[in-house]
């Protein structure tokens, strides 16, 4: 658990970041270029040093203002990926990757062998830095950082130098380490489909202050992610428990009390899938729709309806199980349908929209 | 007429010896002082100016204030010679230190070309790796100054070999013991009979100049390609 409370001023910016991160997974530092997330996670490393607070990871103390104390960045045993991957130049990836093992001390949870085919470097091994792409480089640079077992691994927009076809070539691999590796991560981004992909937690910030922190199935109904995310990204993040394929090959997940069906682009065997229903998908009907070509429909009881600033409404449908969608409809549907909090609705959601990333439930920490 | 007579061979020899020592002594002092030069300190300005000095000052005035400090009865000289035993006054030693102090400044400035092109990015994730400060410096600053070390130390000899005004001030022309090659060149010139050996011993010098700035260029290039630079 790494607790992190600190000020730092810079200039006319002041940063007051006060968080807490789970034993393991994903927390994502979220928000707007220059909010103070990379101030923040450079803080936790000891790469800047704060002017009050502190900041404690596993009743370890990194640094408290009060007590005048702060420990080297170099002695802290928290890793660090860089925007611009940052490898040795004068060594070979096998020499990169050794750099930070031969340095620790800790007990090895990840082995070399592990991470190299973790992260498919097997073929890279003998190359230099300029020899690799873009891709391949940061992927050498989280296994460099991994190989030093750090207790804490931070990742500083590590896909923001890459354009989108290498992003897309990276991100299964931080899944996939999100998923085996027990040790908590840091991800600070500001592109909302990486949070998506890979968060488990999020800490959304603001002008150098912490907005709001949660789940993103939580924060996915608050307005503090709906402000930072965009508006044509909002919409409810729900985590659907696989059930299998049905006869024409569609995903059959649960959601809340009912079933959706989705296309399958990749075979999904296992877990939970989370879904990204956008408002602007979402359709309300006040009674079940047969004549019409969107399958899926749930049915759900309006929770709530908020003008948006763009004018138009967004209806919140709470869908059972604890869970709702939204949907974004104009006001002068919202009178036509007599729609008000409490009434019976169903939410009809067109398969094709849906985007699903796989998320297995994270690994339990093995005790470092 | 081109066949170097055995005097000659003396001052070319004597020549490689002091601008070999002096590289050699000169080399860590000015690793360490180019990397300090590219921190911020108080006095920063004040120790780059004392470094560059001798760049602008006669090199005559230099010799003179190596005779004064390091001479017989100077404050360093006198204590090298009670302590150590070291004479420099009229001695190869001495040939080597004035040397070392002239051609210090090119060396540094060498280094500091490759040092400015550092990513300081580099050392920060040495450091969340868990390397300290002595282990950065070693591990990543220093392997990645080699080609401006070595840069450095070919420009250093080269110029090393010719160095005359210091030279001939500070420990004087005497054959076998400081007698290098530029000072050999100087004599011949006195001579009547020197035409012959002065235009010998010029090609020489001109042969070994330009042998030292190509293979200091060559061997930059290798080394920064292995870098990928």
């Amino acid at each position: 658990m790494l607790n992190v409370d600190i000020i730092r001023r810079q200039g006319t910016f002041t940063l007051r970041a006060r968080f807490n991160v789970a034993a393991a997974g994903v927390t994502a530092l979220f928000g707007p270029s220059g909010c103070g997330k990379t101030t923040t996670i450079q803080c936790i490393a000891g790469l800047l040093a704060p002017d009050g607070g502190r900041i404690e990871l596993d009743g370890v103390c990194f640094y408290d203002a009060a007590a005048r104390a702060q420990v080297k960045a170099e002695h802290r045993g928290v890793g660090y990926v860089f925007q611009d991957a940052r490898l040795f130049p004068h060594l070979s990836v096998r020499g990169n990757l050794h750099y930070g093992a031969q340095r620790s001390r800790r007990a090895v949870y990840a082995s070399f062998d592990d991470l190299v085919a973790m992260l498919e470097l097997g073929t890279l091994l003998e190359r230099r830095p300029n020899q690799l792409s873009g891709g391949e480089r940061q992927r050498v640079a989280i296994g460099r950082a991994l190989l030093a077992q750090p207790r804490l691994l931070l990742l500083d927009e590590p896909l923001a130098s890459l354009d989108a076809a290498r992003r897309d070539e990276v991100l299964p691999y931080l899944t996939r380490l999100r998923d085996q590796l027990a040790i908590p991560m840091v991800y600070v981004s500001h592109q909302f489909d990486e949070v998506l992909r890979l968060a488990t937690a999020l800490v959304l910030m603001r002008a150098g202050e912490v907005l709001d922190q949660g789940t993103l199935t939580e924060l996915s109904g608050r307005e503090s992610l709906r402000t930072l995310a965009g508006a044509d990204r909002v919409g409810a993040v729900i985590e659907a428990e696989l059930l299998g394929h049905d006869e024409s090959g569609l995903l059959r997940l649960r959601v809340g009390a009912g079933e959706l069906r989705i296309p399958a682009d990749e075979p999904w065997a296992r877990g939970t899938l989370r879904l990204h229903l956008l408002a602007r998908d979402v359709i309300i009907a006040t009674e079940p729709a047969i004549s019409l070509s969107v399958r899926n429909q749930i049915a759900g009881r309006i929770e709530s309806i908020g003008r948006e600033a763009g004018g138009s409404d967004l209806v919140a449908i709470d869908i059972g199980a604890n869970q709702h969608v939204f949907a974004r409809i104009t006001p002068a549907a919202t009178q036509a349908l007599e729609l008000h909090p409490g009434k019976p609705v169903w939410a009809m959601i067109k398969a094709a929209a849906i985007q699903g990333h796989s998320f297995a439930a994270p690994a339990r920490r093995r005790e470092l | 007429m081109w066949a170097l007579s055995a005097a000659e061979w003396q001052a070319l020899t004597l020549s490689l010896q002091v601008a070999a020592i002096s590289v050699v002594c000169n080399l860590p002092l000015a690793v360490a002082l180019a990397y300090a030069l590219t921190r911020r300190f108080m006095g920063r300005g004040l120790l780059d100016a004392v470094v560059h000095l001798p760049l602008v000052l006669p090199p005559v005035a230099v010799g003179y204030l190596l005779l004064v400090l390091f001479g017989a009865r100077g404050p360093i000289g006198h204590w090298l010679q009670a302590k150590l035993g070291l004479e420099l006054v009229f001695t190869r030693a001495g040939a080597a230190l004035a040397t070392a102090v002239m051609t210090l400044p090119l060396m540094i400035r060498a280094m500091r070309v490759s040092l400015e092109h550092l990513d300081p990015g580099l050392e920060q994730a040495a450091r969340t790796l868990g390397a300290g400060p002595w282990d950065r410096f070693f591990s990543v600053t220093l392997p990645l100054m080699l080609p401006g070390i070595l840069a450095g130390a070919i420009t250093a000899f080269a110029a090393g070999l010719g160095e005359f005004g210091a030279v001939i001030t500070f420990v004087s022309n005497i054959p076998g013991q400081t007698r290098t090659l530029p000072l050999a060149l100087y004599t011949a010139l006195q001579m009547p009979d020197g035409d012959a050996a002065a235009a010998r011993l010029a090609g020489l010098s001109i042969g070994l100049g330009i042998a030292g700035l190509v293979l200091a260029e060559y061997l930059s290039r290798r080394v920064a390609r292995r870098l990928g630079r």
